[in-house]
């Protein structure tokens, strides 16, 4: 589905990117850790998080993330909205909480860029 | 395609919210050049996660990187507390990381085993109240020269 449409199924306002818009999506990350995000997050996909510092840009510029939703109604601070029109990363905010807009993406057809990771051996640390 | 790059970039310890403006020059400037995609986005991770770790961790350093038509380099030497046990940070989840570090998103403990799942060969060192040394190679595929 494209961008559009996400922001559709969302109801979300977008902040940053509206010329991308059409940008097809099949897949979605969703964290607040950027570590994590860093370690499974594929190209081409979104990225929903909480976060809204300016290196969930930075990430998703060395990750080509298609766009950032961010959720909860997040509005990011003026340095992150800047450095994503420079770096050309798409920014939406949705008020929905981080499970229902995951939820509601994937019961329209978005699938998660990873399905399990890791392995099943638990060491503890 | 010209495949080759040298470049050094000095890294200031703590300083946050310049965190990632290094890597995201370096991934563009490679991508200009015409990096394989799968290369450029393993690059662009390990200086990326190297780059966090000295802003989060060292006192300053220094990230080189060297590019020719069989391989990148990435070399990471910081001034810092170095690391006690480097075994431990090797493993997944392990991190010191500080309430600003994980308030920025990071400090998960995922950042040297995702560096040594980009690298083809991974090597680090580490003194403690010296600094940290890595060395991370990224083959280029054979039919890129």
């Amino acid at each position: 589905m494209t961008l559009y449409e996400i922001m559709d199924i969302l109801d979300a306002k977008v902040l940053v990117g509206r010329k991308y818009l059409g940008t097809e999506i099949y897949t979605a990350f969703s964290a607040d850790l950027l570590s994590d995000v860093l370690a499974f997050a594929k190209a081409k996909s979104i990225l929903l998080t909480g976060l809204t510092n300016p290196q969930i840009v930075r990430t998703a510029s060395i990750l080509d993330i298609a766009a950032i939703i961010l959720v909860r109604g997040k509005i990011p601070q003026t340095e992150t909205l800047r450095l994503a029109e420079q770096l050309d990363i798409p920014i939406l905010t949705t008020r929905y909480i981080l499970f229902e807009a995951s939820g509601r993406l994937y019961t329209n057809g978005i699938r998660g860029c990873e399905i399990k990771v890791g392995t099943d051996d638990v060491i503890a640390i | 395609m010209n495949l080759n790059y040298e470049n050094s970039f000095e890294i200031q310890g703590g300083s946050f919210l310049k965190a990632g403006e290094v890597s995201v020059f370096v991934k563009k400037t490679l991508q200009r050049m015409g990096l394989p995609n799968d290369i450029l986005r393993k690059v662009a991770i390990a200086t990326y996660e190297s780059e966090i770790n000295i802003i989060s961790y060292a006192r300053c350093g220094v990230i080189h990187i060297d590019v020719n038509a069989t391989r990148v380099l990435i070399d990471v030497q910081d001034e810092g507390p170095g690391i006690e046990d480097i075994q431990l940070a090797m493993r997944a989840g392990y991190s010191t990381a500080s309430e600003e570090i994980r308030e920025m998103g990071f400090g998960a403990g995922m950042g040297i085993p995702n560096i040594m799942s980009c690298s083809d060969d991974f090597q680090i060192t580490s003194e403690v109240n010296k600094g940290t040394h890595l060395k991370v190679m990224i083959r280029m595929p054979a039919n890129t020269n």
